[in-house]
């Protein structure tokens, strides 16, 4: 074990900004950083990332690897192992933590079996046992009905951690840190599956993960036509649309608006759920939210288990009143 | 082509969540009674994503399923919707197995059935919810793999994924034999009409014990984890919704829009 020390953050750009998640990752690895009395750095993998490094220090890294290679351009699993692996060896972390992210999802398994150690994905909390100085690793199992706390013997302990589950740091751009170039080591006869293109399939309006306020329907919508009245809604509240799986399934909405386990996760002021039952698994892409209102027909729903305000009725007679309530309120 | 599906036998994810139990004594899950288990929703997505490759491309499906006291007619459902054969990994030992010792173990018998084109499994299996597994098999059998496909073609020997990302999907093209994880974005599993149904029932599953897939028995089940579960056990929920009354919908409506704003919530 005296080799592995500190903790590493995998670090992500999203749009040529430090991505939201990584500010988060900063924010919770300082702590451990802090309670194991070692350092904090971050890696940034990519193309034309170094101008991020000094963001990454401001936001609480005491160092930044950079890996700034044009093979790095768009994530590929086999491209980033390999550079993952060179930063590895080089830094020897206790800790290793990766965003709960399309990348962080595709990369951390593989790459823990990689290195014969294990991650515990989508972790909500970590905290270091003051003793034995493992990571103790908290995550959500079960849809989000349990919660599982795990630690790992094998280093580095690894772990991906969901959004919002922390809070990033103020940022302070007098923070100072070092920045070190790292070559990526990739060899490009090695990349078996290749990225080929992307083709994005953005909603108007507010994005989701960063409106103020959530109107999400579920199955008792029943099609297409309840969810233009939820937009009406969301768009009065200067908010988003979001949905359950069964409205995406069912093709009712584009699938970006899923929020939950496998969807999005979002944390508004207000959650407005509506015709939705509150599964375990939808509820893990909401509960973080300041104050979440439901409207069911069914008073035994799980929803009023999880709901702060709410009404007892049919969506349909009871959305048009409340969306011309809010629009006078809020004149 | 020669397709594998990985499927995992898990409690109903389904069931009320007021159902859901743990006996923090053992830390496991008490499974609700009278709540038959299920495959894992993901892998019924791969067996779909392996049914529409083997329609459009010829050729044939292995089911394999880890565990221990799997219920037949509960692993028998992809060879219902069209699969034509089932290996059952099936024992004791299994029982408290991680993603490693689970993919060890599954890497191990692939290796034994030797030639395939696709393995296609799960995002992530409806109980742990890891999504770690497809992509252990992949690294101990050292082939490539794509995650989270919402569409899989098979194009001039390559596999072609359309790979979901929150704004949208990314196109990623890959040699064979790899392996692939399913989403739900690629479409609703078909159901398994009587026919299926029927030929199930007259297939036997294939036994393999830990013996017959040459595995270091340190490396499988409880004795191979890499992780160590200190805790189960569930949150409190606070749950204390207040419920707006009134004489009607529309009114309940009103009046829950007026003390949300007496609430400053809005
Ligand atoms: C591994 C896994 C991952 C999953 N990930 C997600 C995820 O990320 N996001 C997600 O949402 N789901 C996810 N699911 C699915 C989840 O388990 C539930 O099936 C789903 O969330 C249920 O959606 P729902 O609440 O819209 O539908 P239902 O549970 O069918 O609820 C419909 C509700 O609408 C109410 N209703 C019906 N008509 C009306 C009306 N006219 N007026 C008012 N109320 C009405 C009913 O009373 C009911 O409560 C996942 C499942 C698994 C197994
Ligand atoms: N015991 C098992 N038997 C067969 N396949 C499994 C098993 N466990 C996991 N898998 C496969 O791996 C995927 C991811 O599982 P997990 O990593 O446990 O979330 C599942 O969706 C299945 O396709």
């Amino acid at each position: 074990m005296a080799d592995y020390k500190g903790v590493l953050v995998c670090g992500e750009a999203i749009e040529g900004k430090l991505a939201g998640i990584t500010a988060e990752m900063l924010g919770g690895g300082r702590k451990l950083a802090d309670k194991l009395g070692e350092g904090l750095a971050v890696v940034l993998l990519g193309s034309g990332v170094k101008a991020l490094a000094q963001e990454a220090i401001a936001f609480g890294a005491d160092k930044v690897y950079v890996v700034d290679d044009p093979v790095l351009k768009d994530y590929q699993t086999d491209a980033y192992i390999m550079a993952m692996e060179n930063v590895v060896n080089q830094v020897a972390p206790r800790v290793l933590l990766l965003g709960q992210t399309s990348m962080g999802r595709d990369l951390a398994p593989r790459f823990a079996f990689r290195l014969k150690t294990a991650v515990s994905m989508d972790c909500t909390e970590l905290d270091i046992d003051p003793q034995s100085k493992l990571l103790i690793q908290t995550r959500p199992v079960y849809g989000g009905n349990a919660r599982a706390v795990f630690t790992t013997e094998s280093l580095p302990q690894m772990a991906t951690i969901r959004a919002k589950a922390m809070s990033p740091l103020q940022r302070d751009d007098s923070r100072k840190g070092d920045i070190v170039d790292v070559p990526s080591g990739v060899d490009a006869s090695k990349i078996k599956a290749k990225f080929v293109q992307k083709v994005k399939e953005e909603v108007a309006g507010v994005k989701l993960e960063e409106a103020p306020a959530v109107v999400s329907g579920g199955r008792g919508m029943g099609g297409p036509d309840g969810f233009k009245q939820l937009e009406a809604l969301a768009r009065s509240l200067k908010g988003a649309v979001g949905a359950t799986r069964p409205a995406i399934d069912n093709g009712w909405v584009p699938s970006s608006v899923q929020v939950g386990l496998t969807g999005k996760i979002v944390a508004p002021e207000v959650y407005i759920a509506i015709a939705l039952s509150g599964s375990s698994q939808h509820m893990a892409g909401c509960s973080g939210s300041k104050t979440i209102i439901a409207i069911n027909k069914d008073p035994e729903a799980n929803i009023f288990r999880e709901a702060r305000f709410g009404i007892v009725a049919d969506w349909k007679q009871a959305l048009p009143a409340f969306t011309q309530k809010v629009q006078e309120l809020l004149k | 082509m020669e397709l594998i599906v990985c499927v995992k036998q898990v409690p109903d994810p389904e069931a009320p969540p007021a159902s859901f139990k743990v006996d923090t004594a053992t830390n496991k899950v008490v499974p609700p009674p009278g709540v038959p288990p299920v495959i894992s929703t993901f892998d019924e997505t791969a067996v779909e994503a392996a049914l529409r490759m083997k329609d459009a491309k010829g050729g044939k499906i292995t089911v394999i399923s880890l565990g221990n006291n799997l219920v037949r007619d509960v692993v028998k459902k992809p060879l219902a919707m069209g699969a034509d054969q089932l290996i059952l990994l099936e024992d004791p030992v299994y029982e408290n197995s991680d993603s490693w010792s689970t993919a060890y173990a599954l890497s191990m018998a692939i290796k034994k059935i030797g030639n395939f084109d696709i393995i296609f499994c799960g995002r992530q299996a409806a109980d742990w919810d890891a999504g770690q597994v497809g992509l252990g098999i992949a690294e101990f059998l050292g082939i490539p793999s794509v995650t989270l496909a919402k569409k899989v073609e098979s194009i001039d020997g390559k596999v072609r994924v359309e790979r979901v990302v929150p704004d949208g999907f990314e196109v990623i093209e890959s040699p064979t034999p790899c392996l692939i994880t399913v989403t739900n974005e690629l479409g609703e599993p078909r159901y398994a009409p009587l026919k299926g149904i029927m030929k199930a029932a007259k297939i036997q599953p294939i036994i393999w014990k830990p013996q017959d897939i040459g595995v270091d028995p340190s490396q499988i089940g409880a004795s191979g984890r890499r992780t160590k579960l200190v805790k189960l056990f569930q949150p409190v929920k606070e749950g204390k919704c207040e419920i707006i009354e009134g004489e009607n919908a529309a009114d309940a409506a009103v009046k829950l829009a007026v003390r949300l704003r007496e609430a400053k919530v809005l």
